[in-house]
């Protein structure tokens, strides 16, 4: 066998930390806003701590920096291993995190200041997204540049992933963004009316498409086989979900419109696009889960795989989830409820989250030539911890939700509404509450992460080079 | 038969099941399986080889 060549991982660790940070940060400002919503004064009168300013700088914080962070990360280690070559262009890749961790910090800045363009999961104004935008084409040639000097034959498949990813994100970003400035820190979008909102939803649903779900499966196609120890389940399903994966998300956009000035038919076709879906991303998670067979005895020892597994269930149940919500008469009882914010966090917290966890826990230790994270165990009480976490957070959403929509479209016989609004915010109270505990059990779990990881870079042990038994354990 | 945009909207849509359908042949086909074996050991082919032989007990 072949010596492998030295690869170039500094930007790797540098995103990977950051990944832990951000991810803390994220959480922490999630936690905050859902303490709000149980204790309004929290926000302390002051414009900057209001739950409208916040809420943006922590979408944008978990969605771009902690997720961001983790797929830059992992695409760098998995493109280098799997095409057994080094980066390409390695100043350009340093340039990619420091230029990242700038729009990072801008958007934490100009958040709270109430700098925005208004647009869900676009806010940051026009010379951020610039900058961005740059950050993202030197990204690109990197990723390419490197996959085109590959010293194998084949491109693997989390690179084919990871790919779409890269260029969606870059489309996506720069159509949506485009917008006309007013001054340094207020531009106005280049779209009007209807034409605005499915620009905004043809990007905010492939956000969801290409960033949370193509990027993640690429992340999923290298860590899954590598933690199990055994190729992917079935190659060829890969191949075929991923070329109905990319090819569908791009029309389902318009299911965050239904029964608005859209026109009719753009909602059905959205609609019928969101159904379709529900195959190649089925496609995904049975292709990793199936990857265990025959070592399932694996997950009861492993807290990774515990991870990265659980992350694959999540990840089935919102992308059933999903579809079904987009069904317009579903859709008329659940949207605008808390429901969504369930299905997002099932997603989010449970898939996104924790594969990226899995994935930190599972090179971290390599990135620094050492055996082991430093605490076995205090991997598992992450896992269970988030586990619970998560599961109370959705659970009190769909009851909230639920409730909510039915609240909103009762009437009584003459035809006005039997409950105020008020009166299903009242209903809601409670949920809140365990909300918050599901949301500070996450954080608490990823806090717990921040030490161990500190720990094991930190620690004085190496790897010894020939033996990886506690790898195993 | 008037032609307009309806009449290629249905080709580009028999097109794209085509292509679709030809693509899934294409993938399941006998003729790619050694392709794909080889493609898919790749992540497990990465590490160090003394590592890897320590792995594999």
């Amino acid at each position: 066998m072949e010596l492998t060549p030295v690869y170039n991982d500094k930007v790797v660790r540098q995103f990977a930390i950051m990944t832990v940070v951000w991810g803390v940060v994220g959480m922490a400002v999630g936690v905050y806003i859902a303490a709000q919503l149980y204790w309004p004064a929290l926000n302390f009168d002051l414009p900057w701590l209001t739950f409208s300013r916040l809420r943006p700088l922590h979408t944008n914080a978990v969605i771009f920096a902690f997720g961001g962070c983790g797929l830059l990360a992992t695409s760098y280690y998995v493109v280098q291993r799997t095409s057994k070559t080094t980066l390409f262009a390695p100043r350009l890749a340093s340039f990619t995190f420091w230029g990242y961790q700038a729009v990072i910090v801008l958007a934490a800045i100009t958040l709270p200041l109430g700098i925005t363009q208004g647009k869900e999961y676009a806010e940051l104004e026009w010379p951020i997204d610039i900058l961005l935008a740059v950050v993202w084409v030197a990204y690109a040639i990197v990723f390419f540049g490197t996959v085109a000097k590959r010293t194998v034959k084949h491109i693997y498949v989390a690179n084919w992933f990871y790919g779409a990813f890269i260029i969606a994100v870059a489309l996506l970003h720069i159509v949506n963004s485009m917008a006309i400035p007013v001054s340094l820190t207020k531009s106005y979008s280049m779209y009007a009316g209807a034409i605005d909102a499915m620009a905004q939803w043809w990007y905010g649903h492939n956000a969801v498409g290409f960033f949370l779900t193509a990027g993640f499966l690429g992340m999923m196609y290298y860590f899954v086989p590598k933690q199990a120890g055994r190729p992917v389940y079935s190659y060829r399903l890969s191949i075929v979900h991923f070329w109905a994966l990319i090819s569908v998300y791009m029309w389902a956009g318009p299911h965050h419109l239904h029964y608005t000035a859209l026109p009719e038919w753009t909602q059905s076709l959205g609609m019928v696009f969101s159904l379709i879906l529900l195959a190649p991303s089925w496609g995904g998670m049975i292709n990793g889960i199936m990857t265990l067979s025959g070592a399932w005895h694996k997950l009861r020892t492993d807290p990774i795989l515990k991870f990265l597994i659980v992350s694959l269930s999540f990840y089935g149940m919102s992308t059933f989830e999903g579809p079904m919500m987009s069904i317009k008469t579903v859709n008329a009882l659940s949207h605008y409820t808390d429901w969504t914010i369930g299905h997002v966090h099932a997603g989010a917290l449970g898939w996104v989250g924790f594969i990226t966890i899995g994935a930190m826990y599972a090179f971290i230790p390599r990135l620094w030539g050492k055996q082991a994270m430093y605490s076995i165990k205090a991997i598992e009480v992450h896992f269970w911890i988030a586990t619970i976490g998560v599961v109370l957070y959705i659970a009190s959403m769909w009851i909230a939700g639920v409730m909510q929509g039915l609240m909103w479209r009762a009437v009584n016989e003459d035809g006005t509404l039997t409950y105020t609004f008020v009166e299903a915010l009242k209903a809601t109270y409670p949920y809140y509450a365990v909300r918050l505990l599901g949301g500070a059990m996450y954080l608490t779990g990823m806090l717990i992460m921040a030490w161990n990881v500190w720990k094991t870079i930190t620690s004085d042990e190496k790897a010894p080079a020939t033996s990886t038994a506690a790898q195993a354990a | 038969m008037e032609f307009d945009i309806n009449t290629l909207r249905g080709l580009l849509t028999a097109v794209l099941m085509f292509a679709f359908i030809g693509m899934v042949f294409w993938a399941y086909s006998g003729k790619r399986k050694q392709d794909f074996e080889e493609a898919a050991a790749l992540p497990l082919s990465d590490e160090h080889p003394a590592e890897r032989a320590g792995k594999r007990s």
